[in-house]
């Protein structure tokens, strides 16, 4: 996944992205983060190919790329199972082949016996994992999260996070995430990137230089504090 | 895909809560005004007889037993019953039509842009136009007979199903667009998947108010075309004419209690389809 000096001005004058230039590759996870409003989910709507850049250019393999969006977006009117079928079923597949992938992508997110159950009766936790297994039954070599977390509690959030990991080492997909939160950025990430506000420009990079898998005591590791501060500062600057 | 997560703790499961409120606190205060309301009645009633006008309104009593055929003013036993079912029936049928009528004109606007620009301002005329000004129009065109009564059914109920359909077609979350296109969805999948379940609610919706308007198309329709077998509509005439107050009365509360039934089944088979989903309001 390369973006090639992508800018996107919308048509009502709103420069959302500069020159936006980095890559993602196989088996890393690459993290942008930056302020409210600056251009993140523009940057993956364009990756999707559900938006497009007005310069420069965006280059993707476009035929099987695993969406995870702000919110769960499921089908209120599906039980989870239904739910987590939806894209096998799009793309025509038997009802024995949706189960069989269905089953283990429930499982993985911690949704075995609650197959049955709709949206309505589940926390937003579980909604957000509900999404996840949506998006890995079709097992996507490539994976854009658009702050999937950022509704849940800190505990919540990550335990999400070494989830999401832990599917990260057992794909090996190619990452590009979204998040607010700079722990969450150095938790899970090869390559963090810093954007500024609107236009959003990367500002800073980091690589983060943990070895996978990755405990969740890594967060207390003092190179994790130091490297938590370094981000802190160069956020704070792009806010300005 | 092997390793496998710890359950969720049963915390996490929300319980789907059910409207709370006793029984009695739902039945007495409407029982209360029932009482209040029949006791007015009585006195108004007695009111008129004193002062010797008995052919405008009857004691409720008198009512009841006409219910059943064989009331003060006589008529044949069932009379009313029978009535009341030809008018249910003239509703039903035209109510289906309706239906089927609705939910095609409104996918085939939402399916197309131009559709919905052409004919919409057609359905809003049905809406406005008086339907006792269109009535004579129907008889003298296609008699006086059932199918004229059908037809006023339909075009009174056709525009509240067309309009809510449409506008529950279109409330598909844009998110849930967006997983369809990028899956590249059809036209026909994103329909069937996507807009026809998202669009439930606001149907049955449309389903309940135009449940309650056939029926007022039906006894509308009655009071003007009596020929063939006789409705509640017709009833209504007979009796106004003939002064026979406690009928008439009769005739009235048996239309607003066939509304009500329609009213009250759509509302129940809406709530049953979209149980599992539809947010409690
Ligand atoms: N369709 C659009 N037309 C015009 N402006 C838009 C459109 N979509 C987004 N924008 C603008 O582009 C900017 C970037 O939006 P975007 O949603 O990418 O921000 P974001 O970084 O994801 O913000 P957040 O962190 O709050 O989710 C915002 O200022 C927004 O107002
Ligand atoms: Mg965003």
């Amino acid at each position: 996944m390369v973006f090639d000096h992508v800018g996107k001005i919308f048509p009502d004058g709103t420069e959302a992205l500069a020159d936006i230039n980095f890559t993602v590759n196989p088996g890393e996870f690459v993290t942008v983060v930056g302020p409210s409003g600056c251009g993140k989910s523009t940057l993956l709507r364009i990756a999707s190919g559900l938006d497009h850049e007005t310069s420069g250019d965006c280059r993707i393999d476009r035929s099987n790329i695993g969406y995870v969006f702000q919110d769960a977006t499921l089908l209120p009117w599906r039980n989870v199972k239904a739910n987590v079928e939806l894209l096998a079923e799009l793309h025509g597949m038997s009802a024995t082949e949706r189960a069989e992938l269905s089953r283990p992508a429930i499982e993985l997110v911690g949704l075995s016996g609650f197959e049955s159950h709709y949206p309505r009766q589940l926390s937003g936790g579980m909604r957000m994992r509900v999404s996840l297994a949506r998006s890995l039954v079709l097992r996507p070599p490539v994976f854009l999260f658009d702050e999937p977390f950022g509704a849940l509690d800190e505990i919540t959030r990550e335990l999400m996070n070494e989830e999401a990991l832990r599917l990260f080492t057992h794909e090996g997909f190619a990452g590009l995430f979204i998040t607010h939160s700079i722990s969450e950025a150095i938790f899970m990430s090869t390559t963090v990137h810093v954007m500024s506000a609107r236009p959003g420009k990367i500002v800073a990079s980091y690589d983060i230089p943990f070895e996978y898998p990755r405990s969740p005591d890594l967060r207390f590791e003092p190179e994790f504090a130091r490297l938590n501060g370094e981000l802190s500062r160069a956020l704070r600057g792009a806010h300005s | 895909m092997s390793d496998v997560q710890p359950p969720v703790v049963p915390g996490e499961i929300k319980k789907i809560s059910r409207p709370a409120g006793s029984l009695a606190s739902r039945i007495i205060p409407p029982l209360v005004v029932f009482v209040g309301f029949m006791s007015l009645w009585y006195l108004y009633a007695a009111s008129l007889e004193e002062r010797e006008r008995k052919a405008t309104l009857a004691y409720p009593h008198q009512v009841l037993q006409d219910f059943f055929g064989g009331g003060p003013t006589g008529d044949q036993p069932g009379e009313l019953i029978k009535a009341f079912g030809l008018s249910a029936m003239v509703a039903l049928v035209g109510l289906i039509i309706a239906m089927i009528l609705g939910l095609t004109f409104a996918i085939l606007m939402n399916q197309a842009k131009w559709i919905e620009t052409s004919f919409y301002p057609y359905a809003i005329f049905l809406q406005t136009v008086p339907i006792l000004a269109l009535v004579p129009l129907i008889g003298l065109n296609i008699g006086f007979g059932l199918p004229s009564r059908v037809l006023v059914a339909v075009i009174i109920s056709l525009f509240p199903i067309i309009t809510n359909t449409l506008f529950g077609l279109k409330s598909a979350e844009k998110g849930l667009h967006e997983i369809f296109t990028l899956h590249d969805a059809s036209r026909m999948t994103r329909l069937f998947k996507l807009q026809i379940p998202a669009a439930l609610p606001a149907m049955f919706t449309g389903f309940q108010i135009s449940a309650g308007l056939s029926v007022i198309g039906s006894i509308v329709g009655g009071f003007f075309f009596g020929r063939g077998a006789k409705g509640l509509g017709n009833r209504v005439q007979v009796y106004a004419n003939n002064l026979r107050p406690a009928e008439l009365i009769a005739a009235i509360l048996l239309s607003a209690l066939l509304g009500l039934a329609f009213f009250l089944f759509f509302g129940w088979l809406g709530k049953r389809m979209t149980r599992n989903w539809h947010q409690p309001i």
